[in-house]
């Protein structure tokens, strides 16, 4: 590079790196340069934290001149190398992409057992039932949505409606007649999916934003009758006492006839997280085997079809309203199951559970996957999930930071930046390659940047 | 020569947009074994009439039926239309009335199929995915919806055999075999104009409406496309309705040629007859009958 060109080089850099400064000064003095404190007589302070902020600035800057002075050249002379992608790269990803889903199963049935024998009796309670169960449960509603979204290519708002649906239909159902969760389990899922068609019979016409919109209606409309319909839900009070899962009608409890009693072992709340653990696996797995296969019937790839072009779908005789209807209604299911299952585990519901933000976070897990895939939304989901989870351990920040630190406050902070992150990284999502259905010779991965999102 | 019997019957089609009148009162015959085109100058409302005759439009007036196998049931015609009904089938032959049945019914039970002048293919999906999503129905008949193909039961597997089978044999006629694997998007435009094509026969239609197949291809793709129509029509058993500006396609194919301007059907008849047609030539030129030679001679002709 011309000394001329390295000068005009830096020129930018700094000018870059001042305009990020800038921003990142703006930002930050509400969010962290300014602190409202309560004194000793109770009133509230206004105090100012500069070291903290300009530090913090000063890394931005530092972001900002790395990015322009080494890492954005690097990108260019990489770019410039010209497509180097050869076959046996792309085939190598390929058997990756093979390998990577038996073991990552392999992984999460031996999962209670590793954590059992890392961590012992007493942590693992944590790891199964926060981590565990609380992914998959993420995981199962990221599978259900994504065939409304990512294969049927239709934008769902509300999805978090067919989770309510199927964790009342359950509460209720259990409560009132006493049915177990097994009974309990396909009847939800039933419900959820004759939801599903309820929801999909009036937004059939509609397309894009305005689809969108009505489905985010829809959700709330599920929760503010879940709030108000008091007699049957008992509103916002929810619905406690609800009857846990019990293993071919043994109980999980410290009674003589519960599991524990029963098998001679001594009674932990662990037997119970196993049990439920090894369920929401089961589900999910079901879920993620009827998704693959119903990718390699017509069925499903209708639903593609769909979400590349609905006119040409109708010019070759496929009746895209009951494609969509039966999107909607799978889709609307496996969240039915989850909900069953969600009210199992906790054994209280209340309209709390179902809010915007669910819906938001299931469809994020879809996008952050890359949409259509499975195996993208799972790692989207232990991450997104796991990544929160462990965000509430961010006890060691507080050695940095001061000891009035409070790191859970910045959970929400740090994981919107590392969602903006992963979308700069990754625009169409972690895993941004369509695999196809079937082939004649050769499984080649379809590029992202042909397949399209949908609009509708 | 006796004339082949009518496929599809056009009659009284009027189609308003408001307060345009987009076609007005056609009424046409294709026939079963030829390839008729329909021509125009922009805007004549072709590809109106295209969209009335798959379904995408509901026609403001108008009769539009299809007979398959036997001539006899255009016999059916008055009380079919009397009656209300969309369709009668019989085991030797049946009658639509295209202008009563939805979109996907239009290809699915009348086996009429279409292309689209703006290419519609699956761009994300491969080239032999595009070709078994026009197998839908069949695939889905087979797979017990769904049912029993989730499970792998039933005769699913065979189906799909044979639905790649099919696949296969469009793909060998249209030359792309070599990129079945590929995805559609990825194509150069002339391979995308033969795939949507061969996605269309993937439907066994009967009659096959291309909406300006030759846009967009050099001369010797247009002549291969040629072949590949002939070859449509003639060992098909496909018949074949054309929108068309290249004329040298049009001239060197069609058995038949409808013209329309404004809406409004100008000329009918065998190639030579409309090439030499002076309200077409006006049409064309944009001009009045009368002011036909002046303007020819204005341009060279």
């Amino acid at each position: 590079m011309s000394p001329a060109g390295a000068s005009a080089t830096a020129r930018q850099a700094a000018k870059d790196a001042a305009i990020w400064a800038a921003i990142a000064f703006g930002v930050f003095i509400p969010l962290i340069g300014l602190q409202a404190v309560q004194d000793i007589r109770g009133e509230l302070r206004l105090e100012t934290r500069w070291p903290l902020l300009f530090s913090l600035v000063a890394v931005v800057v530092g972001i900002s001149l790395l990015n322009s002075l080494v890492l954005a050249p690097w990108h260019e002379r990489r770019a410039r190398r010209a497509p180097r992608r050869n076959a046996t790269a792309e085939r190598l990803r390929i058997a990756f992409g093979r390998g990577f889903v038996p073991v990552a199963i392999a992984f999460v049935i031996a999962f209670p057992m590793l954590s059992l024998w890392l961590v012992g009796f007493q942590g693992s309670i944590k790891w199964i039932d926060n981590f565990g169960i609380q992914i998959l449960i993420y995981v199962m509603l990221g599978f259900g949505l994504n065939i409304v979204v990512g294969l049927a290519g239709l934008l769902d708002l509300g999805y978090v409606a067919f989770y309510a649906v199927g964790a009342y239909s359950y509460a209720l159902l259990a409560k009132e007649f006493g049915f177990s969760f097994f009974t309990l389990l396909p009847l939800a899922g039933m419900l959820a999916a004759l939801w599903g068609i309820i929801l999909g019979f009036p937004v059939l016409r509609l397309r894009g934003d305005y689809l969108a919109i009505v489905t985010l209606a829809f959700g709330e409309i599920i929760r503010l009758v879940l709030i108000n319909w008091v007699p049957v839900t008992n509103g916002y009070a929810g619905i406690s006492g609800i009857p846990r899962p019990t293993f071919f009608g043994i109980p999980f409890n410290a009674s003589d006839t519960g599991f524990a009693a029963t098998f001679g072992l001594e009674f932990s709340p662990l037997y119970r997280g196993i049990f439920l653990y090894y369920i929401i696996l089961a589900l999910a797995l079901l879920t993620a085997f009827v998704t693959v296969r119903l990718r390699r019937l017509p069925i499903g790839r209708a639903w593609e079809a769909l979400r590349e072009d609905e006119i040409a779908c109708r010019s070759l005789g496929i009746d895209t309203t009951a494609t969509k209807l039966t999107a909607f209604a799978i889709g609307a299911m496996f969240g039915g199951f989850a909900g069953s299952f969600f009210a199992a585990r906790q054994g209280f519901i209340s309209p709390e559970s179902f809010t915007f933000m669910e819906s938001a976070t299931i469809l994020a897990i879809v996008v952050l996957g890359g949409m259509g895939s499975q195996v993208g939304v799972a790692i989207a989901a232990v991450a997104m999930i796991g990544g929160t989870e462990l965000l509430r351990e961010l006890d060691f920040l507080k050695s940095v930071f001061g000891r009035e630190f409070d790191p859970t406050q910045y959970r929400m902070l740090l994981f919107g930046f590392a969602m903006v992150l992963i979308m700069i990284w990754k625009p169409r999502g972690l895993i941004s390659t369509r695999d196809p259905s079937v082939f004649l010779k050769e499984r080649k991965a379809v590029s992202g940047k042909l397949v399209k999102e949908g609009h509708g | 020569m006796k004339a082949a019997p009518a496929l599809l019957e056009v009659e009284h089609l009027t189609m308003r947009f408001g307060g345009l009148v987009a076609v007005n009162d056609l009424g046409f015959t294709a026939r079963r074994g030829e390839i008729t085109a329909l021509i125009g100058p922009n805007g004549a409302g072709k590809t109106t009439v295209f969209n009335c005759i798959t379904g995408f439009y509901k026609p403001t007036e108008g009769r539009i039926a299809v007979v398959h196998g036997e001539a006899r049931m255009w016999d059916e015609l008055e009380p079919l239309t009397r009656r209300g009904d969309r369709k009668v089938v019989h085991s030797t032959g049946a009658l639509f009335l295209l202008e009563r049945m939805p979109d996907y019914l239009v290809s699915r039970q009348a086996k009429v199929a279409r292309t689209f002048q703006n290419i519609r293919l699956f761009s994300g999906m491969t080239v032999l995915e595009n070709l078994l999503v026009a197998q839908h129905a069949p695939l889905m008949r087979a797979s017990g919806f769904s049912l029993f193909g989730i499970l792998g039961l039933g005769g699913y597997a065979r189906a799909e055999r044979a639905a790649l089978e099919k696949a296969r044999h469009w793909l060998d006629l249209t030359g792309l075999i070599d990129r079945a694997d590929e995805p559609a998007g990825a194509l150069p435009y002339g391979a995308q104009r033969r795939l949507e094509i061969a996605r269309s026969m993937c439907t066994d239609p009967v009659l096959l409406c291309l909406d300006e197949p030759a846009a967009g291809l050099n001369p010797r793709e247009s002549a291969a496309l040629n072949e590949l129509i002939l070859s449509i029509r003639d060992r098909h058993d496909t018949s074949v309705l054309l929108i068309e500006h290249d004329m040298s396609v049009v001239m060197e194919i069609s058995d038949h040629v409808i013209v329309l301007d404004y809406g409004v059907k100008i000329a009918d008849g065998s190639p030579v007859a409309v090439r030499n047609d002076q309200k077409v030539i006006a049409a064309y030129l944009g001009v009045a009958d009368d002011e036909v030679e002046a303007a020819e001679a204005e341009v060279g002709l």
